[in-house]
């Protein structure tokens, strides 16, 4: 039998020694709860196996010229990222529970925390959750324990995915949930300090935003504070490389998607989702934490702490539900942050911005192509403004083999003729021109 | 050893980023990072090696036997890691089938989405399931939600869930963050959750029920039918926590039991490996009359045998996932049904279970079996009277294992029983192993009974020694800045 070490001689041996058939086994089961029969397809060979999922890989398209982003990224992935990760001491391990058998894991989830505290410039950060939209969520609730209020303010520039998971999740609880809306690139910050009062628990914000723009929170951070609120960004790591940290806005929580760090994209995940806040409010926070200690010799050793947060413990008082999370994508981050370094993360970011502007120059030049907002800053997205329906124009480009952009029309009301387009340090200048010229063709 | 930031030297490159001749643009100062990133400045070959010292300071299933009860750490096949690195899946963008006729740019892998649901439902019994909980917690909370909107839709009132004291704390803590308060229902005499209890606690208010079945004592409840018939007399829902399901797949299915929703863990019966710690998936699965709850989007096969993803479901309980799960982890599960298959299948419980309560047996006159009856996928040990006398502890013997080459079971879980040690094998292994390990599990009862202080300062061959849990809860370091 695949996978069954044990010979059937060596069962009856077993059994015999047990006393029991293998029926028996089963005898605390009802006779009436035991199926009859189950109408499953017979075992395949690994030979077959990988032919049967190499002919669906095949039907699935990767021979687009990816210019989706949305939040989730093709960025380059260099090859000792893979390498290392599928040690299977890494990935066949177990959650860290026994910490001599695991410093391994739990050393380089430390060093994952700190390299997201550096990213972030933040002062804590935990092992990581599931992705960035159920981080966002849980940072909204820390958000809400800590301040004890019950009101939240999102911006509709946040990832709409995000919008919808948060709002899927405060269905069955009394939070109040109030939108504001993006009109001009920027988080629209006339309507949050309008709204923003004392029952106020939070301000969501997302950088770069979900239409690319670059903003700059300082502002909305003080108004929050005066009010005794927190603000929680939501932001793209590797934009961190040389973009403003949310730190130095004046976030109090920060949470990201990382899957743009060595994670494949993978049809959806799994995926990274990091958070990162000020030290005050680290046993507030949702998830495992790893932290150095020493051992009985004295020795420097690592051990998950703060685990009266955690639902092992605390049951239903505990910060959160997780217990699995997302250690083997959060170690391929770490490794993909060591391989790049300060200057690889930074020629990174710098890259995704070039090679947008460029892009964004290239393509604005076509007639009829007019860029959405005016005079903003954004880092490797844009909205462009097509003659005609953008989902239309993306249909027919990816027959031209390319996967040209997001249609917003998707998420937002009027935005029917815009694209969301996405550039990252992977596309060239020539599959940059190339698309021009198709978009061109197309128009 | 070294952290990875204190091994940089600075000017050391691994990464050469491709050179390009686009114009370099400058945005606005003000918006930019003051100080750099301060990463480590490494070569590659600074970083393989930190990283292989780092997993050799680590141990997987992959390195030996691994019995951590509850968490069925069961071989994971290779096959299926290769599988998820194909091109055709690992880089597949999850935005392309929302695109106009984007599904047909993605058939492949919503074949495979597809497919897996028609097998877990089969293996469970269910009607149809959701992909998108991301572990088996975030399947918990999926089912508290589903259960929520189902009883909105009723015009019910509902306030409370029943759940056992022996459950997982992910139990309580899901419900709890769905917005439900918690009854605790203690277990009986035999370990399992008892009708009575449940009946004196069932009223109006009563929401649901989440159990685990065998629960995490390894036992099986007799009455779980009779149980799910009484929640169901209040117009309760029945919650089945799937993790334990490796002791009846191929044999029993909760759907039969009267569950009407289930998560699964693929990171425990589906062999999909555990990765230190996630990801997991925790696939979510619903009777009839719950289905048009699941979250969106759904993924059909239409009439002309393609498949597409509906989103036009009016009483769906909204997004819980960015997109379709962990569609990595979800397509090793499949690889892993497709090879067993249904003979393979059904041979999986009966050799959980065989190998549990050979365990079980085994060690039975040197540890105190928690309760003495047949077992499913897992049994739990306490300590002997004499150990105890001695000053011993399950973390004693659990760190005497680590000397052995074992990796030791969970320890201190459930909390129902005192210096808990809950073994679960699995039946991926030998019985080769097995007899090592009993073996090994005996000279330790031994030396807890008859030389106690030897085992006080175990383990003396792992890389460190019992780290010291309140020091780091209170010279709170989890950052090297
Ligand atoms: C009985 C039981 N329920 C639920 C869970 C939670 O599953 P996950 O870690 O995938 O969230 C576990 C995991 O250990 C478990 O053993």
């Amino acid at each position: 039998m695949p996978f069954i070490s044990n010979t059937p001689q060596q069962q009856e041996q077993m059994l015999a020694e047990i006393g029991l058939t293998m029926d028996e086994l089963f005898d605390d089961v009802p006779r009436e709860l035991m199926a009859e029969a189950f109408d499953l397809p017979r075992g395949l060979s690994e030979q077959e196996t990988r032919n049967r999922l190499m002919e669906l890989a095949e039907k699935n398209a990767t021979h687009l010229t990816c210019f989706l982003g949305g939040g989730f990224y093709d960025h380059f992935i260099p090859a000792a990222v893979h390498s290392i990760v599928s040690r299977s001491e890494f990935y066949t391990a177990y959650t860290p529970y026994q910490p001599e058998l695991s410093q391994g894991v739990l050393q380089a989830t430390y060093e994952y925390q700190s390299m997201i505290c550096r990213l972030t410039e933040m002062e804590v950060a935990n092992a990581s959750l599931y992705d960035g939209g159920t981080a966002l969520y849980e940072a909204m609730m820390m958000a809400l324990r800590i301040t004890d209020r019950n009101k939240v303010i999102v911006d509709d520039s946040v990832n709409p995915i995000y919008r919808v998971m948060i709002h899927s999740y405060t269905q069955n609880l009394k939070i109040e949930l109030e939108q504001t809306h993006c009109e001009d690139g920027l988080t629209n910050r006339d309507q949050i300090l309008q709204i923003i009062d004392d029952k106020t628990a939070a301000v969501i914000v997302q950088n770069p935003n979900f239409f690319g723009c670059i903003d700059e929170f300082s502002d909305i951070a003080e108004a929050a504070h005066d009010k005794g609120s927190l603000l929680i960004v939501s932001s793209y790591p590797v934009s961190l490389g040389i973009l403003k940290t949310p730190a130095a806005m004046g976030a109090d929580i920060v949470t990201g998607e990382g899957q743009s760090l060595g994670i494949p994209m993978s049809f959806g995940g799994p995926y990274l989702g990091f958070m990162a806040s000020a030290k005050q409010y680290v046993r507030k926070m949702p998830g495992r934490i790893a932290g150095e200690t020493l051992d009985m010799s004295g020795q420097k050793a690592y051990v998950l702490t703060l685990q009266t947060r955690e639902q092992h413990i605390r049951r239903d008082k505990a910060t959160s539900n997780i217990c699995s999370n997302e250690a083997l994508c959060a170690l391929t981050a770490l490794v993909y942050l060591s391989l790049l370094g300060t200057q690889g993360l930074r020629e990174t970011a710098q890259l995704c911005a070039d090679k947008a502007k460029y892009a964004y120059k290239r393509l604005t030049a076509i007639p009829g192509v007019e860029p959405h907002f005016r005079g903003k800053w954004f880092f490797n997205e844009f909205v462009l403004d097509l003659p005609y329906e953008a989902a239309d124009v993306i249909a027919r480009l990816i027959e031209k083999r390319f996967a040209a952009g997001f249609p917003l029309g998707r998420y937002y009301d009027g935005m029917e003729n815009s694209i969301l387009i996405s550039v990252t340090e992977k596309r060239t200048k020539q599959e940059i021109g190339m698309l021009a010229e198709a978009l061109e063709s197309v128009l | 050893m070294k952290l990875v930031f204190e091994k940089s030297v600075p000017g050391r490159r691994a990464v050469r980023i491709a050179p390009t001749n686009v114009p370099k643009i400058n945005i606005r100062s003000d918006l930019l990072r003051q100080k750099p990133a301060n990463l480590p400045e490494l070569s590659e070959l600074d970083v393989v090696r930190h990283f292989t010292e780092l997993s050799r300071r680590n141990f997987g299933v992959d390195n030996n036997f691994y019995p951590l009860g509850s968490c069925t750490m069961k071989y994971n096949p290779k096959v299926a890691e290769h599988i998820a690195s194909y091109p055709g899946f690992a880089d597949l963008h999850p935005l392309l089938p929302q695109l106009r006729m984007g599904g047909m740019l993605t058939q492949g892998a919503l074949r495979v989405l597809h497919e897996i649901d028609l097998l877990l439902r089969e293996i469970t019994g269910m009607a149809e399931f959701t992909m998108q909980p991301l572990a088996g917690a975030h399947g918990e909370l999926t089912g508290m939600m589903i259960m929520a909107a189902y009883h909105r839709e009723q015009g019910n009132k509902k306030t409370t869930i029943l759940i056992p004291d022996s459950a997982h704390g992910t139990n309580p803590a899901s419900a709890a963050i769905a917005g439900y308060s918690v009854v605790s229902i203690p277990s009986n005499d035999s370990g399992v959750m008892d009708i009575e209890a449940v009946r004196q606690h069932l009223n109006d208010d009563v929401a649901g029920l989440m159990l685990t079945c065998p629960n995490t004592l390894g036992i099986f409840n007799p009455h779980v039918k009779d149980i799910c018939d009484l929640i169901h007399s209040v117009d309760g829902l029945t919650y089945y926590d799937g993790a334990n399901l490796n002791a009846i797949v191929g044999k029993a299915r909760p759907g039969d039991f009267g569950f009407d929703i289930v998560h699964l863990n693929l990171h425990k019966t589906f062999a999909t490996p555990h990765g230190g710690g996630g990801p997991g998936a925790g696939p979510v699965g619903v009777k009839k009359k719950l289905v048009p709850f699941l979250p969106v989007s759904v993924v059909i096969k239409r009439n002309d045998g393609t498949y597409a993803l509906q989103y036009d479901r009016p009483k769906s309980i909204g997004y819980i996932a960015p997109f379709y799960g962990n569609f990595g982890v979800v397509l090793k599960a499949y690889v892993y049904i497709l090879m067993l298959g249904k003979e393979g299948l059904c041979r999986v419980a009966e050799n959980a279970v065989l190998n549990a309560n050979y365990v079980k047996e085994r060690l039975k006159g040197h540890y105190r079996l928690a309760f003495d009856r047949l077992c499913k996928h897992e049994c739990v040990f306490t300590i002997s009277e004499r150990m105890a006398q001695n000053g011993i502890h399950a973390v004693d013997i659990a760190k005497a294992l680590i000397d052995k080459g074992f990796h030791p079971p969970t320890v201190y879980f459930p909390t129902i029983v005192k210096d808990a040690m809950m073994i679960e094998p699995t039946e991926t292994e030998s019985k080769e192993t097995l007899d090592s390990f009993i073996d090994a599990m005996i000279e330790i009862a031994e030396q807890a009974e008859n030389e106690p202080e030897k085992l006080k300062t175990t383990p003396t061959t792992a890389v460190v020694c019992r780290p010291n849990e309140t020091i780091a809860a209170k010279n709170l370091n989890i950052a090297y800045l």
